[in-house]
């Protein structure tokens, strides 16, 4: 007790010789600092905005940092056309939106029999699919090159889809796993004694009781699945298979990209991915929320 | 146990759920298990992608210990680990924890959760995305960065700026995600702690390094894994941005075995690689889960 005051009393002190001198000032330089970066964040965004739509000419005339005079719309609609971008962003949608929901049922599959099942060994099985999950995937690419071409799946969509959707549901498992180890056994039992087997127990009790942490694993594997680079580099070599970041990532540098056909190509890689971040952002937190309440 | 074991716990039956098991495993074994045991086994061999494979034992191996390459690939895969796994957790905790209990308090939680969105929002991007961002503002005859600083500098040609500038590229990249992590965790901890802390005159450090840090040591775990892992597995970037190049300047280990495969079509070399670096990423994440163990 006796301790305490004697601590705070020279904390007293400080504190009230503070607020006159350097309070005031110094919190306005702390906000000023994090929104200084802030914007040095956010001006890669910006600056490929600004210059997205302005013209060959006005670029190398002007600065980075000007307004554009108006809108140019060219560079993205020659890029578009050049790359045939809405084939790509179908492409992307098809495969993410394939591994997504195949992933999560997976997921649901395997996390019913280690989470509610709890089968013998699931510990074990817990780490393969985790291991599974970390491996580079730098570990597999050659053989899995190899094996999709003896059975003619190279150059496919189905052939990434299958891969992710591995990949992915292996993380699902372990996460699901654990979420399913808590869920409340009455209910289980209820439906049991009602005469519900197995299998209706799932679909018709544990599944849409669990809804919001599924709908969660199936945005995450959405976007996870849309953002992978290394794979669909190696296994979507045509034109009309690429997905999104591929076809920009191979196009960048390349010689008949100018420095606004190349901000163009930048800005319609940036615009999907920070619409799913907007759509999805509320969805992402109330799941996040949900999950760790139960 | 025994009571609950006695009623009727789940539908019918024991040790009946491994059906469902089955999908997954049939496909883990397809697409993870057999390609690793063959990319094993591959990297014993001398390949060239067609034709039989030759079996020359540990040669690879041994090939590789002496292959300068391949140690500067794992130098630079240290400088990544610090610029996407160490300098972004550090930045993070201080980020997370001055948004929180300071911005978050005199500025409105509102106002934190603006700036933490600001930080974040390169996370969103696909990352060899963002490597064409970059690649375009750091493109040496147009970019904007040199026209906007009036330099002249080839930020990615240039083999003494290449590492630096990757780095930096990838710290802008990787921020945003401890500070979220970091700020949940906040949220969870106790409150109570930091204010008897405050109030007994600890300075804003001192909090910080005795109560703010503890309480979110799980946090800083998870995120020092992750991205430790990322960034020995970073291939996006580099092959958008400077292709391992300008000479070995950003070679990294994912890609020199990228490029054995499938340019120089050493197929046993890469895999020999490969191999190694999944070694490496399973003896981290132990050792990270042992470490993480130990603590009280």
């Amino acid at each position: 007790m006796t301790a305490g005051r004697v601590v705070s009393a020279p904390a007293a002190r400080v504190r009230a010789a503070r607020p006159a001198v350097h309070r005031a000032p110094g919190r306005w330089a702390v906000l000023a600092a994090l929104v200084v970066l802030a914007v040095v964040m956010l001006f890669p965004f910006l600056i490929v905005a600004l210059n997205a739509f302005k013209s060959p000419a006005e670029y190398s005339s002007g600065n980075p940092l000007s307004l554009p005079k108006g809108l140019y719309l060219q560079g993205v609609v020659d890029f578009w056309n050049r790359v045939d971008f809405g084939e790509k962003l179908w492409n992307s949608f098809l495969i993410s939106a394939s591994v997504a929901v195949a992933a999560v049922v997976l997921s649901i599959l395997n996390a019913y029999a280690l989470g509610i099942g709890r089968v013998r060994g699931r510990l074990w099985v817990l780490v393969v699919f985790l291991v599974g999950n970390t491996l580079p995937q730098e570990a597999l690419a050659y053989p899995l090159y190899y094996l999709s071409k003896q059975v003619g799946l190279y150059d496919s969509k189905l052939s990434v889809i299958l891969i992710f959707t591995v990949i992915q549901a292996a993380f699902g498992t372990y996460l699901l796993s654990s979420v399913l180890g808590r869920f409340p056994r009455e209910i289980l039992e209820a439906a049991a004694l009602d005469g519900a087997g197995r299998w209706r127990a799932l679909w018709g009790i544990v599944v849409p009781i669990s809804r919001p942490t599924l709908s969660v694993l199936l945005i995450f594997f959405f976007i996870w699945t849309w953002n992978e680079f290394f794979l669909p580099l190696i296994f979507l070599i045509s034109n009309d298979n690429q997905t999104v970041p591929v076809a920009i990532g191979v196009l960048q540098g390349e010689k008949m990209m100018d420095a606004t056909m190349s901000s163009a190509s930048a800005l319609l890689g940036i615009v999907p991915a920070v619409a799913f971040f907007l759509i999805f952002q509320r969805t992402l937190t109330r799941g996040v929320t949900v999950g760790a309440v139960k | 146990m025994a009571p609950i074991e006695a009623r009727p716990p789940r539908p019918r039956g024991r040790g009946g759920y491994w059906p469902y098991l089955i999908p997954s495993a049939l496909l883990f074994l397809a697409v993870i298990v057999v390609p690793f045991l063959m990319n094993v086994a591959t990297s014993f061999t001398r390949w060239s992608g067609v034709g039989t494979p030759t079996w020359i034992g540990l040669d690879n191996y041994t090939k590789l210990l002496r292959d300068e390459r391949f140690w500067t690939s794992f130098e630079h895969n240290v400088a990544l680990i610090v610029a996407m796994a160490v300098v972004p957790t550090m930045a993070g905790l201080v980020l997370a924890a001055a948004l929180f209990d300071y911005i978050g308090r005199r500025f409105g939680a509102r106002t934190a959760s603006a700036l933490r969105a600001a930080y974040y929002l390169p996370q969103v991007l696909p990352v060899a995305i963002a490597g064409v961002v970059w690649g375009w503002m750091l493109h040496p005859s147009y970019g904007a960065v040199n026209e906007i600083f009036g330099l002249k500098v080839n930020w990615l040609g240039d083999p003494d700026y290449a590492l630096a500038t990757v780095m930096a590229v990838m710290v802008w990249f990787q921020l945003g995600y401890p500070v979220v992590i970091f700020m949940a965790g906040l949220q969870r901890a106790d409150p109570a702690l930091h204010e008897a802390a405050e109030i007994d005159g600890a300075s804003w450090w001192r909090r910080f390094w005795h109560v703010t840090i503890p309480q979110i040591r799980p946090e800083i775990y998870v995120v020092l894994l992750t991205c430790t892992i990322a960034a020995l597995k970073v291939f996006g970037p580099i092959f958008v941005l400077t292709r391992g190049g300008p000479g070995n300047a950003t070679m990294v280990p994912s890609y020199f075995s990228y490029l054995n495969f499938f340019e120089k079509v050493n197929v046993g070399y890469g895999s020999a690689i490969a191999t190694v670096l999944a070694l490496i990423i399973v003896v981290v994440t132990f050792l990270f889960l042992r470490v993480q163990e130990r603590e009280p």
